[in-house]
């Protein structure tokens, strides 16, 4: 049985490798663009809301450790506290959620979008002859939806996930010999925060 | 077969989690902070750098890869092989 659980956990590392090269493809793109209009994603960045990003940052760094401790509570045969911990950690990922809701609705107010979509804001300095805006600022809208949307994807295929765990483990399905889900949910679970900690200086924080 | 500690058996408790993520949350503090002073082209270095001092503590000790067998260090190592291979590839496209 351990082999096995070894093995899992291999196969779910390979997974998570391609993962990480995937948003790592993306964010390759990413500094591309910035490389290309920096004047304009210099400015975009502006209206992102650092104070709501730092929010989801704690909030997920804190789902990541009630995940870890809902593992050590399998490990030590703790069925209340492993659903405790596994419903803890749904909250969080809800909470992240939550706050992504009240930005992306922000956006979609100002217009801050998707180049075909974007409205030009006062504060944009990099125009054509005619007063247009550069694409510029749209293409770092489309990256910002892009990225942040693909990763809120993969938060709420962890919710389903860990509400799947939370109903096995409340059926006792879980115990210290076998917890192999619950490991392999947190290891996904700790990727989607690793992402998250380098999404969030790159767009947010970095001037 | 022999030679790795599997997770079954650590003893540790709930200590090195608590530990990490008041590191974490700190480290939070620090580039939070650290991007209202302009350091110039510093501003990105300092910025990666943070993220991946926390991005370590969470692989090594939430992913427990510090307690991991080697197979699975190697897997996370040519990961992170690729990657930064992808980045340099980028770097140096991007004086092209």
């Amino acid at each position: 049985m351990e082999q096995q659980a070894d093995t899992s956990k291999i196969g779910m590392w390979l997974f998570l490798v391609t993962e990480i090269l995937l948003f790592g493809g993306l964010f390759v793109g990413f500094g591309m663009m910035q490389a290309r209009y920096p004047q304009e994603f210099l400015e975009a960045h502006e209206h992102l809301q650092r104070p709501l990003g730092s929010l989801n940052t704690v909030v997920l760094l804190i789902s990541s450790f009630t995940m870890v401790m809902g593992v050590l509570s399998a490990q030590r045969n703790d069925k209340k506290k492993l659903v405790m911990y596994l419903i803890f950690t749904i909250i969080c990922a809800c909470i992240f959620l939550g706050v992504k809701y009240f930005e992306y609705s922000h956006k979609f107010e100002e217009h801050l979008l998707p180049p075909r979509w974007y409205h030009a804001q006062p504060g944009d300095t990099v125009r054509d002859a005619a007063g247009n805006v550069s694409p510029g600022y749209g293409t770092f809208f489309a990256f910002y939806f892009m990225m942040t949307g693909l990763h809120g994807f993969h938060i709420l295929v962890g919710i389903i996930l860990l509400a799947w765990l939370a109903i096995r483990a409340h059926r006792g399905e879980f115990s210290s010999k076998y917890y192999t889900p619950v490991d392999l949910v947190g290891l996904y679970w700790h990727l989607v925060d690793l992402i998250w900690i380098y999404l969030f200086p790159l767009y947010y924080l970095i001037k | 077969m022999s030679t790795h500690e599997s997770t079954h058996q650590h003893a540790h408790g709930s200590g090195v989690y608590v530990k990490t993520l008041a590191a974490l949350l700190l480290l939070t503090l620090i580039t939070v902070a650290a991007s209202y002073i302009d350091f110039g082209s510093g501003n990105v270095v300092i910025a990666l750098l943070i993220a991946s001092m926390k991005a370590s503590l969470v692989a090594l000790f939430f992913m427990h890869v510090y307690y991991s067998t080697r197979l699975t260090k190697m897997i996370v190592a040519s990961g992170l092989f690729w990657l930064i291979l992808l980045l340099f590839i980028k770097i140096g496209r991007a004086h092209v």
